[in-house]
């Protein structure tokens, strides 16, 4: 990989001066109104004192002294019952000169999440900055959040157990998500640029911004004899700490070279003398290599397992083949700009993206949609769930060896109501559908008629034949029950979400914990299971299918009451402006729970917008349900954690 | 958990359901005669089919919804023999990727702007099919077209490059309103409403100035004091 990437990141400091439109006086004038308190945040604050923690702007509190945060993150899921931190992340302050890390905690049995922040000095051009102590400690969530903060600001973290980069490769220049970073083929630091209109002749990116224009190399940096071995510092920790293995090529070299990807590509030589009397059948600790080009991982994932024999000892995960810096280009585009980008996170279910950006925007602007465009966005939302899950467990068979055929047999009902997408919005995956204030487009009668005959007849008779076919099926169980198993109190501790938190019996749905729309008003469950292994995530999705059909259908008759064609509050408006201030707004996606933590400085772009992912953090417990089960079962596990790398990447 | 393998045998049985559902629902059409008249990809899109689902691309096609988006093309007025798009930017601005490109036309006298774009392109390689672009602009001048399967020869065209400019991007109207009939037929009654509101404000108009010439006379004391 490193061998043919260009070898430095682009990061000009002198590129083209923005045009024109600075980032609106960010955290200049006029001082922004402090957090209202709750009782928690009084009662955290008397338990530390004032002097430690105080409110912040707009949420939260702000925590002076960062050596004391293990311990307040220990109070907070010890005494408060904030069990995970959901959301972890940071913003760069450049004019105030300080990095804010962010921490979303949650607790397990519902509510709203507890904001915690605090900051660290802004370092001197590409350096990294004052450490800040890790919660991997309290919060085995905390890792991969972690990670991807140091990635993309140069946070470093103390204490955190592999603190690698996570999205980009290690020997990657610069920390793209500070606010003077600049991207290959930098225009503008917003859009829309000025290039385009009244005289916007059209030229080739490449052709308008030569490449060496726009990157910045590392003092003294020799592109010749540039070499990067982006894989040695994870090779390492796996070598690390299991006796008996011994380093290949040994003095100063760390860990062994790769020969290609995809195969196994590196052996350990086993200390056969130290073993031979443990046990008797010899088999070697490998190191293979699963992907990223590989039909078991749903897209270009890596995963690095450690064998011993076919039992997986440690997994590692490599991720960001498919990084795109979403959050950059949702820093630059406007805020009505960034809805059809939201659709290619989580592309199985990009209406369900839709939803918690366009909430999160609405929380900030202060305003609701119509009736009649609340209930068009349950019925899409939970058509979304419905077609998303029957592609889970569509693949999840798949992944068991049962090639193509029953999958296909769901993807005849995944298409039919991606045919109804298609007809509503214009497009069957990349839908853009939702608006500020409303939607895009109201059903016809025809439309209508396709959706009811989907969810009175169609749907229904072929989840029952899903259970037909599969729940009782002796392979299906002899695969799953009990493989991936990870009990509630790891779940929750890993930030785990969605249906594979809901298989292992906590009763955790953002439609409940946190209702949005208007979810109070049907009737459906949240189904829970207990097994926690891939056999109750597989059935846990087809309990949520029942019930998302019984919402589609109370939708569908509720909605006759409503006015047809009234989906748009206001005008339609392609120029926002979103009030100064920040928030967190949440939806359940198919995957668990979608968060976006927007800052808006009262211009017409996002000052920040990160992006909290569910497929991404539920990776993180990944390795912890995997070791100890065979490399065939990897494959099985993976599956039942149903990502999609559009949004593990980003 | 019944017999050991009769969850096998259950699975077989669906299988097997579904491999006779896919002749009898291709039998059902053949004896209907009028089914038969229904061409297969209408017949296997709908939800009521029971069969398989495939259609032999690009031999057949599946019948493309009318909102439908694929890249945009400027709509021309056959009526009025001229460009619908004013050039206003609109769609530049609203369009997230950034890939519209309009070139004003100016007086060459007075350097003032003309409604009128001399040149428009729109980079299909980055173009999202988003189609923020036609729903924003205010002068119907811009639409999302149907045809998706893009793609030139580099020697034959060197020119295009994927990059579509004024002339390949103007499509006429009759073209919209083929493809898009009841889109065409909202724009047409909000012309039709157009022009009766502009019919009444004539109409008033003329009917005070007629009251004005009648009466002339009381008006001007009434302004004098
Ligand atoms: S296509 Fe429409 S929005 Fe774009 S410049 Fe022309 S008139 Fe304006
Ligand atoms: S469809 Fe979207 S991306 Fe394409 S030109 Fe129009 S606004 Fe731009």
């Amino acid at each position: 990989m490193a061998e043919e990437t260009k070898p430095a990141a682009p990061a000009a400091p002198a590129a083209k001066p923005a045009a024109a439109k600075p980032a609106a006086g960010h955290g200049a004038t006029k001082a922004p109104p402090l957090a209202p308190m709750t009782p928690e945040m009084t009662e955290l604050q008397q338990r530390f004192g004032e002097s430690v923690l105080a409110p912040a702007p707009y949420v939260g509190l702000l925590l002076s002294d960062k050596s004391k945060l293990v311990e307040v993150a220990t109070y907070l899921r010890d005494e408060m019952g904030y069990d995970s931190v959901t959301n972890l992340t940071a913003v760069d302050y450049i004019k105030d000169g300080y990095f804010e890390v962010v921490y979303h905690f949650q607790r397990s049995r519902g509510g709203e999440p507890f904001t915690l922040k605090l900051r660290v000095p802004r370092p001197q051009g590409n350096d990294l900055s004052e450490p800040v102590p890790s919660l991997t400690s309290v919060y085995a969530g905390a890792e991969f959040q972690e990670r991807e903060v140091y990635d993309m600001f140069g946070i470093p973290f103390s204490n955190h157990p592999d603190l690698r980069r996570i999205l980009l490769w290690e020997g990657f220049y610069g920390w793209p998500l500070r606010k003077d970073w600049k991207e290959a083929y930098y225009e503008g630091d917003t859009k829309p640029f000025e290039s385009r209109w009244p005289g916007g002749h059209h030229q080739l990116a490449e052709e308008r911004v030569p490449w060496a224009d726009n990157v910045n190399y590392p003092l003294g940096f020799d592109p010749l004899n540039f070499h990067a071995d982006p894989d040695a510092g994870l090779y390492d920790t796996m070598a690390e700490g299991v006796p008996g293995l011994a380093k290949r090529n040994g003095n100063g070299s760390t860990a062994p070279q790769p020969t290609g990807v995809g195969a196994a590509v590196s052996v350990f030589d086993r200390d056969r003398n130290n073993l031979a009397d443990v046990d008797e059948l010899q088999t070697d600790q490998i190191i293979v290599n699963m992907g990223p080009q590989h039909p078991s991982t749903h897209g270009v994932l890596r995963m690095v397992v450690k064998l011993d024999g076919e039992t997986v000892t440690d997994l590692k995960l490599v991720l960001g083949y498919l990084h795109r810096n979403h959050e950059k280009i949702g820093e630059r585009n406007t805020w009505l700009h960034n809805i059809p980008y939201t659709d290619r996170l989580d592309y199985i279910c990009g209406l369900a993206n839709e939803w918690g950006y366009v909430l999160t925007v609405e929380k900030m602007m202060g305003i609701k949609p119509p009736e009649r465009a609340e209930y068009l966005r349950v019925l899409m939302a939970e058509l979304t769930r419905i077609e998303s899950h029957f592609w889970a467990i569509g693949f999840l068979l798949n992944d068991l060896g049962a090639f193509y055929t029953p999958a296909l047999y769901f993807i005849t009902e995944r298409d039919l109501i991606l045919d109804l997408f298609e007809s509503v919005t214009g497009s069957r995956l990349m839908c853009n559908y939702f608006r500020f204030g409303g939607v895009s487009r109201d059903l016809t009668e025809a439309q209508l008629a396709h959706a009811k005959e989907l969810a009175f007849e169609r749907i229904p008779r072929k989840i029952d034949e899903l259970e037909e076919l599969l729940s009782e099926n002796e392979i299906v169980k002899a695969r799953t029950v009990g493989v991936g198993y990870l009990p509630a109190e790891r779940s929750i501790n890993y930030s785990l979400t969605g249906p594979c938190l809901r298989a292992a019996g906590v009763p955790y749905d953002i439609r409940r914990v946190e209702p949005y729309g208007i979810y109070d008003r049907f009737d459906f469950e949240i189904p829970v299971l207990y097994g926690a292994d891939v056999y109750d995530r597989y059935r846990i999705r087809v309990m949520e299918m029942r019930q998302s059909l019984k919402i589609v259908q109370q939708c569908l008759q509720q909605m006759e009451q409503t006015k047809w064609g009234d989906i748009q509050t206001g005008k339609k408006n392609y120029n926002h402006r979103v009030p100064a201030g920040q928030a967190y707004g949440r939806v359940e996606t198919p995957k668990g729970e979608l968060g976006f933590y927007l800052v808006s400085d009262g211009g017409q772009n996002a000052y920040r917008y990160h992006v909290r992912s569910s497929s991404f953090i539920n990776l993180t417990s990944l390795k912890e349900m995997t070791v100890g089960h065979k490399v065939a079962d990897a494959v099985v596990i993976l599956g039942s954690l149903d990502i999609v790398l559009g949004e593990v990447d980003r | 958990m019944g017999l050991m393998g009769t969850g096998i045998l259950k699975g077989l049985g669906v299988t097997l359901r579904h491999f006779i559902d896919t002749y009898a629902e291709d039998l059902k059409y053949l004896l209907n005669k009028s089914g038969a008249q229904q061409p297969r990809p209408l017949r296997r899109q709908s939800p009521k089919n029971r069969g398989l689902v495939t259609v032999e691309y690009p031999k057949e096609r599946l019948p493309l919804p009318e909102n439908f988006r694929y890249v945009p093309f400027l709509v021309f007025d056959t009526e009025k023999q001229e460009d619908k798009c004013t050039s206003c930017g609109i769609c530049a601005k609203v369009c997230p990727p950034q890939c519209i490109w309009i070139v004003r036309t100016e007086d060459p006298v007075t350097k003032r702007p003309i409604p009128q774009p001399k040149e428009f392109y729109i980079d299909t390689t980055i173009c999202m099919n988003c189609g923020y672009c036609a729903e924003f602009c205010p002068f119907d001048a811009i639409k999302m077209d149907h045809d998706y399967e893009l793609s030139y020869y580099p020697h034959e065209q060197p020119h295009m490059r994927l990059v579509h400019d004024k002339a390949v991007l103007t499509k006429p109207d009759t073209y919209h309103a083929s493809i898009h009939p009841s889109d065409w037929q909202r724009e047409l009654a909000d012309r039709a409403a157009e022009e009766e509101k502009k019919r009444a404000a004539a109409e008033a108009k003329a009917k005070a100035e007629a009251a004005k010439a009648a009466a002339p006379k009381p008006a001007q004391p009434a302004e004098q004091s």
